[in-house]
């Protein structure tokens, strides 16, 4: 009994310390958002007075600010102020418009690649075929390409269709992309053979088998890919780099870096409220999207 | 019957087949065929000459160098630690999914967000540097020596951890939990039960993951590019050589550079591949 006691003790105590470093470590990791979205209530010149050892561009315009000797990481505002975002929404439209370019880039590509992928993905499952297995062994090892061999073919093909310099050079590759393809494979490939007869038995052609019987067995895997998709264009930079030359056309990930020395303070601001729709994707699909990326586990269907 | 299946399931592929064909399949053989070529307009057919062009280019061997230290050091240390707090949430911790939750935080927030924090911390006047002097030790300029590396490397994983731990966490609730019980029942040590079974069922996880991350590795340029631009110092990665290439136009050596990684990728794809059939071959029995 005594002995039980005390292993149990032990037990409780390591449960503590184990709980603690965990909790320390989850904290260090939401400390960028955190200090973003703190940061973009500060006034310019609290931004200037606490990082303009760092970004020394924005002292050089008033002069004879106050610049703290030290750097600090500062997350409570003096005052909160919310000049920052009337700058951002009202007094200069640019931004709003990287943010609309951003909307106008991802969106087209989440719902196309989803409605392609679908359909493949039903191919896949559906007949196991050796020219098939072959073929979707291709779309793995493309998809599993860094951007740096993609790009490549992406930029020769946009090259000769002309579309080089428009919306189309991201939107054509990105919705050909086979990243959902292989994902909804997968969890069509998991839906037992009985019901998919079942259906056959009772009349069902192949296209209502694919809509009735497949789709809603595969709601909760298109909602995890939508969420993985959204999250990689959000963040695109590469594709946009190298295939839109035109910057009036980047979207507000490329555009951010960009003003980062600037106007720091606004930056702040711009980065908040770039990341409120991906934050609010997390808020109500956290559980599709940690199911998402459990089905990437394992590389057979 | 299933004749008829297979074309009209074929029907299924066939739009985004097509697309995959022209946006990837079909410019890869051009990608294939300029990186034997001397140029675009010439065609004359040169074989290896691109190739060794690409190899023996300074520029590019340390890249090459760059990238595979990098992913040497980061990608054991991103396995092993998400590894770990897989390991350590699976145990009962107080707030289980909120710290989940927290550590997968890093997917969503914006590059340019990264880079301000990081500049913020690591800059030569910045929070680090700052912590540093007060412990009596000198400021070191950690974005522009050799220091650098570090600090992606400490980006690399904050970014990259939780992630992986989700793959991990499913891998660990699929170890039978019956398996331990009779291990426990004949009284195996916990070093035993450990790397036994839960090691053993988390195998092909652990690989899968480490080539994931590997991949991954590669494309940490975001974070560089944008922290340091384009000639960073002890950073210069492939892709910052791959740039530079797009912007001189290069073709042949576009290609030949690109192809060469294509064969990387096809090798440790097919690696796991193989490993991975093999390793469930062996737990089904």
């Amino acid at each position: 009994m005594k002995f039980d006691r005390r292993v149990k003790k032990k037990r409780r105590k390591k449960n503590i310390l184990l709980s603690t470093i965990l909790i320390l470590l989850a904290v260090i990791f939401v400390i960028p958002i955190v200090f973003t979205i703190c940061n973009s209530f500060m006034a310019e010149t609290e931004i200037a007075a606490n990082y303009g050892r760092i970004f020394d561009s924005i002292v050089g315009s008033g002069g004879s600010k106050y610049v703290s000797e030290t750097v600090h990481l500062k997350f409570i505002p003096d005052a909160v102020s919310f000049k920052q975002y009337f700058t951002v929404l009202f007094n200069s439209p640019e931004y709003l418009l990287k943010f609309w370019n951003s909307v106008i880039l991802v969106v087209p590509i989440v719902v196309f690649q989803l409605l392609v992928a679908l359909l493949a993905a039903y191919g896949f499952a559906r007949y196991r075929g050796r020219i098939r297995e072959m073929i979707f062994f291709a779309y793995i090892i493309l998809m599993l390409m860094p951007y740096q061999v993609t790009l490549v073919p992406n930029f020769l093909v946009s090259n000769w269709l002309g579309i080089l310099n428009s919306n189309w050079a991201i939107w054509l590759p990105g919705i050909f992309s086979p990243f959902a393809v292989f994902l909804l494979t997968k969890c069509m490939r998991r839906i037992p053979s009985g019901i998919i007869e079942a259906a056959k038995i009772d009349g069902a052609g192949e296209w209502k088998i694919f809509t009735k019987v497949c789709l809603p067995l595969c709601k909760s895997a298109i909602a995890s890919v939508c969420i993985l998709l959204f999250i990689d264009y959000w963040n695109m930079v590469e594709q946009p780099l190298i295939l839109l030359n035109d910057s009036d056309m980047h979207p507000l990930s490329v555009f951010l870096s960009k003003i980062n020395n600037g106007e720091v303070g606004i930056a702040f601001a711009v980065a908040t409220i770039y990341m409120i729709p991906t934050l609010l994707v997390f808020q109500y699909g956290e559980d599709y999207l940690v199911e998402g990326i459990t089905y990437q586990g394992g590389m057979k269907g | 019957m299933t004749k008829k299946l297979k074309r009209v399931s074929g029907l299924f592929i066939a739009p985004s087949f097509m697309g995959v064909l022209t946006f990837f399949l079909v410019p890869f053989l051009v990608v294939l065929f300029y990186s034997v070529v001397d140029n675009p307009v010439n065609k004359e057919f040169v074989f290896l000459q691109n190739f060794k062009e690409v190899i023996t280019n300074k520029a590019f061997s340390l890249a090459v160098v760059n990238t595979v230290k990098f992913s040497i050091i980061s990608v054991p240390l991103v396995v092993a630690l998400s590894l770990l707090v897989a390991f350590a949430l699976d145990s009962n911790v107080v707030g289980k999914s909120k710290i989940r939750s927290c550590l997968l935080s890093p997917m969503m927030v914006p590059i340019a967000s990264v880079i301000l924090i990081w500049q913020v911390l690591f800059h030569y006047n910045g929070v680090v540097n700052e912590i540093c002097s007060r412990f009596d030790v000198s400021q070191i300029d950690w974005l522009k020596s050799d220091k650098a590396e570090l600090v992606i490397i400490i980006l690399f994983v904050w970014k990259n951890l939780g992630y992986n731990m989700i793959l991990f966490m499913a891998a660990i609730s699929n170890i039978p939990k019956d398996l331990i019980e009779v291990a426990r029942l004949e009284s195996a040590s916990k070093w035993l039960i450990f790397w036994t079974i839960k090691i053993r069922y988390l195998a092909s996880t652990i690989l899968f993951v480490t080539i994931l991350s590997v991949i991954n590795s590669f494309k940490v340029f975001r974070e560089i590019y944008l922290m340091t631009g384009d000639y960073p110092y002890e950073l210069y990665m492939l892709q910052h050589y791959m740039n530079n290439m797009f912007s001189s136009l290069n073709y042949q050596k576009l290609s030949a550079a690109a192809i060469m990684m294509s064969i990387v990728m096809i090798i440790l794809v097919s690696l796991m591949f193989v490993i991975e059939n093999f390793i469930g071959r062996d737990l089904e029995e």
